[in-house]
């Protein structure tokens, strides 16, 4: 087999079975055979997530980590699903039945949903919608409505809490999120997500054309990538949860297998935000050198995200969580102004000749304005060493 | 009428019927946002997907939780909150204005003309949407812009600690 044979065999595969399948029954056997592997591979990455997870945390404090169940413990995420759905399914008696049974399922279609147009290889897309990028964070911001739905159905004071904390949050941060995404859609002239792939995976050199290798996007991207740990509620952003002080947040009251829905629509997300990055600023599929372009598109999609999800386990275990205060004066005092500085930038780039000039002048502008707004921000706060009075 | 836009309008309908006749104020929202759902279903249906995306953005990401959040932090809106009367002490002007907006839509409907816009289904890509924003149209997208963002430093000005008096 040829490396495009293998490169394309689930594409081929497709048209195959579709050859075999009546001419009224195309459209739908269509849809199901693009979303069934979705369905299946994104939460098979979920359950291989948690135990990498708590393994890689375990280690971060000096610990083991799950190792009893299965060979080396990867067998947990069987024994965990198992468990929470032989739990009970507790209601609570003052809580609103019917939200407090749509929430998680509207968290976990909206989670899903999302996934329509991300394109997880070569040709492989489920619908490469003109309008992409919106249709994504569309989707994304049905997700706050289904934990307020969560938080507020389950009538109790800290889930109540947890909502109100999770969907500031996610309002506040979605503002970068979608303005570090915009720089990506001025340069490449599209809200396509297949387009932008395409025109990534363009080779001078043998180093290829991602937006990551620019100012605006590196800039663009780690600004995304703070913005999407803060969406999807991790740490250390994860005030939501904040087990000190309300315990789990918005999914308190739930039990059983919709608490592990919750989850399923949490990382479900998270796969899906790092997916959105790694199609704006990593260029999909396409290889990092144009000499690797025989290992198939998908290896490649995979290879990013589990590199994504190492980094959103070794900063969980490395950062602390922000105070409230903290965390929204970075988005609005900080992360605000450099992003609409990016899209100022990108403009500027656009419409300077090629050469080293754009790069010294696009750099500088990024970099100064960063450095000076860090340190006016850090000067007011009068950052001191903090003493403890009985800890000492 | 095909059926998917008979279920569609089903679905829009029902959400608005439901947002005015139930009792919880959140539930009012969230029936409300299943009509704004409804709606943006039949932007896509239309092959807009621009304004049905749009639509979703707008409507559920933004005015349905300012709205749930306005509700909260105003009244208590517990699930068992105080009910209250189904017609409200003003209800025969609510009726009039009512009544008043669907004359004036249904009139612009009646009297424009249909049969020469239906047709043919243009191609509207969204960067032909842009265009037409960035050229046709700059003027009141600007006007727009401006207006947002006086709104924008007004709501900032209106939240600020207010200045202790000498």
């Amino acid at each position: 087999m040829t490396p495009q044979t293998v490169d394309q065999i689930f594409v081929i595969t497709k048209a195959w079975i579709m050859g075999h399948v009546p001419g009224a029954a195309q459209p739908i056997a269509s849809a199901i055979l693009s979303v069934a592997p979705v369905l299946a591979v994104f939460p098979l990455l979920f359950a291989i997530t948690t135990v990498l997870e708590r393994k890689g945390l375990g280690r971060m404090q000096n610990r083991y980590g799950p190792n009893r169940v299965g060979p080396y413990g990867f067998l947990q995420p069987m024994a965990d699903g198992i468990k929470s759905l032989t739990k009970e399914d507790i209601i609570p008696r003052s809580a609103d039945a019917v939200v407090h049974f749509l929430a998680p399922i509207l968290l976990v279609l909206a989670s899903f949903l999302a996934y329509a147009v991300l394109p997880i290889g070569r040709n492989m897309v489920i619908a490469d919608l003109n309008a992409g990028v919106l249709f994504f964070f569309a989707i994304g911001s049905m997700v706050e409505l289904a934990v307020f739905m969560a938080g507020w159905s389950s009538r109790s004071k800290y889930s109540l809490l947890g909502a109100m904390r999770a969907v500031a949050q996610m309002i506040s941060y979605e503002i970068p999120l979608v303005l570090s995404a915009i720089v990506i859609i001025m340069a490449a002239g599209t809200l396509s997500t297949v387009a932008i792939v395409n025109m990534q995976a363009v080779y001078t050199h043998g180093l290829p054309h991602w937006f990551l290798f620019t100012p605006w996007g590196f800039c663009g991207f780690i600004l995304f990538m703070i913005a999407a740990t803060a969406e999807s509620n991790r740490s250390p952003f994860d005030l939501p949860e904040g087990e000190s002080e309300i315990i789990a947040g918005y999914y308190i009251e739930y039990s059983g297998f919709k608490f592990a829905l919750f989850f399923l629509g949490e990382y479900l997300g998270m796969f899906a935000t790092s997916g959105l990055a790694i199609t704006l600023f990593l260029g999909g599929w396409s290889a990092p050198f144009s000499f690797l372009t025989w290992i198939p598109s998908y290896i490649w999609f995979f290879l990013k995200l589990l590199a994504f999800i190492a980094a959103f386990i070794w900063v969980r275990g490395t950062f602390p969580r922000l105070r409230m205060d903290q965390l929204m004066g970075l988005a609005w005092k900080f992360m605000l102004p450099m992003t609409l500085l990016n899209v100022f930038d990108v403009g500027i780039w656009h419409l300077m000749p090629h050469g080293i000039l754009r790069w010294i002048v696009c750099t500088a502008l990024l970099v100064i304005p960063a450095l000076l707004l860090g340190r006016a921000l850090t000067r007011k706060q009068k950052l001191q060493v903090r003493t403890y009075r009985y800890a000492d | 009428m095909s059926i998917i836009f008979l279920i569609l309008a089903a679905i829009t309908i029902t959400g608005a019927s439901a947002a005015m006749g139930l009792r919880n104020l959140i539930h009012c929202v969230l029936a409300l946002t299943l009509g704004f759902v409804g709606l943006a279903m039949l932007y896509l249906e239309l092959g807009a997907q621009f304004v049905g995306f749009t639509q979703i953005l707008v409507y559920v990401g933004a005015v349905a939780i300012l709205s749930v959040f306005a509700i909260m932090m105003t009244r208590s809106a517990g699930p068992d909150a105080e009910a209250e009367a189904a017609l409200s002490a003003s209800w025969i002007s609510g009726l009039v204005v009512a009544g008043a907006t669907f004359a004036v839509l249904a009139w612009a409907i009646i009297t424009s003309n249909i049969t020469a816009a239906a047709s043919a289904q243009p191609e509207v890509s969204v960067k032909d949407i842009g265009n037409a924003l960035m050229h046709n149209y700059a003027v009141p997208l600007e006007i727009m812009g401006l207006l947002l963002t006086a709104a924008l430093i007004g709501a900032v000005i209106v939240a600020m600690p207010q200045e202790k008096a000498p």
